[in-house]
């Protein structure tokens, strides 16, 4: 299942790389990324694939919330199909 | 591929325009539950509710985790219980009552739906024990809701049960004293119930429903007022579309949960409930929204078309989002429970008669309207027999939920808390309608029902 990271907050050192990691450790597949910083405020959007991972969702979102939390930005982790139904006709 | 700006512009609905579904209800059958003796009968409505609903409150949370949008409520709604407690010989059904608000203490679910009687024609005995038993049932109880249709358009208005329950909400008004009158927040009286109504407090699982389903009311007026700042100035045809738009993909994530949930707990999907519900946090008022079309203050001239527009294009934007639509699914204006309606009466903009006049052109009627403590009973009444003819005469849902705050005068307020909110206390007219209510009877079904 696909799913979407969103990212938003101050912008700093590190935010790709603390998230990525994560993702990579739960063996969860980036498919695509959307990034820009405007003024200071740092935006992102991945599109993941979760299939080939064993991790239970709550956990991974567990996970990026609290790296999130520790470096001071949004962080969230939702199923694709909110947007793709909201989005979509 | 999602845009980043889809992605960001469905963030900015959830975290900062109090984008949420408002409520997932479980909709339970009780018509199997009915045995001749009383004790027999509650234990299995207790069993049965207990069976169904017992995840209910673990997937809701589940999927408000995996798609990040907020589920306010979960709830159940029963099949109304004056037609299951009547095969038993018990006097009063208080206890029945006291079984449903027991098995939603133990679900964890907020409100359980159903303590209700569909008298529109005229009376069983169970009905009469069940309207009989109100106002103790809702006195003793924390999450039980009633409800009595007493008209439809078929078949007019029962002005015998109208007298009643202008007495029934007076009752129950003077034993929660001490709260405000509060059991009549948890007390609807309808015309043209619908049977699949998510929402409290009128939800009930009616007789042409399935065994067990799901319904998912929406919500979002914060969603539609941000939409209508973006466009200000411009024509009522930009307006409209606005709102449709929103309302789609508003209702598309209700869809998603419905249809989400049904999967997940085994049981089919009814309807969305299309309804602007709001609550009284801040960005999250219906009254606002028409305050952003134009309007100094909800209320003044001008209101009943800004209402009418938007529980239109309300409609439209959500019927191409959703497989079935029902419920009530039209604008909510329920005064305690908005910030901009509470506003608009302390100011003086929105009296009982507008609203009255609102109620022709949205779907809920007059909502959690605070009247002063001394209103007489005959009063009450006539002021539902008023919403009861909006309602039959125009072939939709009207209800009335009325508090009759006691010791309180117009100008007072009274604090519900939570959801229920704040409640001014508004003036009514002050003359009376007592030889008018004592007449009794039925008022005939108006001429628009023989549509055959």
């Amino acid at each position: 299942m696909k799913a979407v990271v969103t990212v938003l907050g101050k912008d700093r050192v590190g935010i790709i790389a603390g998230i990525s990691k994560i993702l990579a450790d739960s063996n969860v597949n980036i498919l695509d990324i959307s990034q820009t910083t405007m003024q200071d405020v740092f935006t992102m959007t991945m599109l993941t694939e979760m299939a080939d991972s064993d991790i239970v969702f709550s956990e991974l979102s567990d996970k990026l919330e609290a790296e999130g939390t520790r470096m001071g930005l949004y962080v969230k982790i939702q199923h694709e199909d909110i947007f793709n139904s909201m989005h979509r006709i | 591929m999602l845009t980043k700006y889809e992605i960001l512009e469905t963030y900015k609905m959830i975290h900062e325009e109090n984008l949420d579904i408002r409520t997932i209800t479980m909709g339970i059958s009780l018509r199997d539950c009915c045995h001749p003796d009383g004790d027999a009968c509650r234990q299995r409505i207790y069993d049965k509710v207990m069976r169904c609903a017992q995840d209910l409150v673990k997937v809701g949370r589940d999927i408000e985790k995996e798609y990040g949008i907020p589920i306010i409520n979960k709830r159940v709604s029963v099949t109304p219980i004056a037609l299951v407690a009547e095969s038993c010989a018990d006097e009063d059904y208080i206890k029945f009552a006291q079984t449903l608000d027991k098995a939603a203490g133990e679900l964890g679910i907020d409100f359980i739906g159903g303590f209700s009687a569909l008298v529109h024609k005229g009376y069983t005995p169970g009905d009469r024990k069940l309207i009989s038993s109100i106002p103790q049932a809702l006195a003793t109880t924390k999450k039980v809701c009633a409800s009595v249709n007493v008209a439809t358009t078929k078949a007019g208005i029962n002005m015998d049960a109208v007298r009643q329950m202008g007495v029934v909400i007076k009752d129950a008004a003077g034993l929660t004293a001490d709260v405000g009158g509060l059991a009549c927040a948890k007390l609807v009286v309808f015309a043209n119930a619908p049977e699949d109504n998510p929402f409290m407090a009128g939800a009930f699982h009616g007789t042409g429903e399935p065994d067990c389903e799901i319904n998912v009311g929406i919500s979002g007026p914060g969603v539609v007022k941000c939409a209508l700042e973006k466009v200000k100035g411009t024509d009522f045809s930009t307006v409209a579309d606005v709102i449709k738009k929103t309302a789609f993909k508003i209702t598309r994530m209700g869809q998603l949960v419905a249809k989400e949930a049904s999967k997940r707990l085994n049981v089919p999907f009814g309807i969305v409930d299309l309804s602007l519900a709001p609550t009284p946090a801040v960005g999250d008022s219906v009254a606002y929204i028409l305050e952003e079309m134009g309007l100094e203050k909800c209320g003044t001239h001008g209101t009943i078309a800004a209402l009418a527009l938007l529980n239109d294009a309300v409609k439209k934007g959500g019927i191409m989002a959703s497989s079935h639509v029902g419920g009530l699914s039209g604008a909510f204006i329920p005064v305690s429970e908005d910030a901009g309606m509470i506003a608009a009466v302390q100011q003086g903009a929105l009296s009982i008669e507008k609203l009255e006049a609102m109620t022709c052109v949205c779907s809920v009627g007059l909502d959690m309207i605070v009247v002063p403590g001394d209103t007489t009973a005959d009063t009450i009444s006539a002021i539902i027999a008023d919403e009861m003819a909006i309602g039959a005469v125009n072939n939709k849902t009207t209800a009335v939920r009325i508090i009759p705050a006691p010791g309180k005068v117009a100008g007072d307020v009274v604090e519900f808390g939570g959801l229920l909110g704040t409640g001014p206390v508004m003036s009514l007219n002050k003359y009376g309608s007592s030889e008018f209510i004592k007449r009794g009877g039925r008022i005939p079904a108006p001429i628009i029902s023989l549509r055959n």
